[in-house]
């Protein structure tokens, strides 16, 4: 994926937290990682993209960040259930989102969410990945985009 | 008083439907978590509303929509999808949904697209 198309994800990710409360989302310098795994923080939703592109996008989040969404939500279950719900939707959502630009044939998959680390490696070898780390009430996650140019 | 179905996979999102509807015009009659589900549920509760994901595992939104036109044309459907690309929102409303609200949404819009959905 070249690196125009980072703006996409920028713009959605910003319209999501836009929604939830005045609170500023802070997104850091995205940056690029090649041929490594980057880092897993304690949940995840994972979306797998084929069609015209391949690859998946995932994000990735601590507790506390999710707590904070779910409080948004006005959800008062902060069960590990919804905490892996969250992850999966929201990655869901970013997904989503994207086809707008990248258009009908950026087919998504279903989420495939996990708590803590995973039991196998979840990115396509010998792709770029970039990542966009965000901050949201002090709390923090990742935004993880594995596309094949 | 709208009978009302929320059929979406993430128990986050029919929790927060939940809580938004106007309750003076719907009362909910059944959540389902798939196409499957919603279809089975649309035969035994009759909804006049159905709030209905896209993309779920089993049947996914579009199929489902197809099913239940077919058992009743008149039933309104407000699709609540990630899926923001014109085609979908044009294939949706081809098949047969009433109205499109993309996630993210506020419970505000929420409110508006199903009273709107019920003015038309």
């Amino acid at each position: 994926m070249k690196e125009q198309k980072l703006q996409i994800f920028l713009d959605i990710i910003k319209n999501y937290f836009d929604q939830l409360t005045a609170a500023e989302l802070i997104v850091d310098t995205p940056y690029l990682l090649e041929n490594e795994q980057p880092r897993i923080l304690d949940y995840t939703g994972v979306i797998g993209i084929s069609g015209t592109q391949k690859g998946v996008v995932y994000f990735t989040a601590s507790q506390a960040l999710l707590e904070g969404i779910l409080d948004s939500f006005g959800e008062a279950d902060k069960s590990e259930a919804n905490y892996v719900d969250l992850v999966g939707e929201v990655a869901n959502t970013v997904s989503g989102n994207a086809r707008k630009e990248f258009g009908h044939e950026f087919h998504i998959s279903v989420p495939f969410v996990f708590s803590g680390s995973p039991q196998s490696v979840i990115l396509p070898k010998n792709e770029r990945s970039f990542i966009i780390p965000i901050t949201w009430q002090s709390q923090v996650g990742e935004i993880v985009i594995c596309l094949q140019v | 008083m709208f009978k009302l179905m929320v059929v979406d996979d993430s128990n986050i999102i029919r929790n927060r439907i939940q809580r938004a509807y106007n309750s003076d015009k719907f009362m909910l009659v059944a959540t389902a978590t798939s196409g499957v589900e919603a279809i089975e549920k649309f035969n035994t509760h009759y909804p006049d509303v159905i709030t209905m994901d896209l993309t779920m595992p089993h049947m996914d939104g579009l199929e489902c929509i197809e099913k239940i036109v077919a058992i009743n044309s008149e039933v309104r459907i407000l699709v609540v999808s990630a899926l923001s690309d014109k085609a979908t929102g044009i294939e949706a409303l081809s098949l047969g949904a009433s109205g499109f609200l993309t996630k993210p949404f506020s419970e505000e819009e929420l409110v508006e697209a199903l009273d709107e959905l019920m003015q038309d």
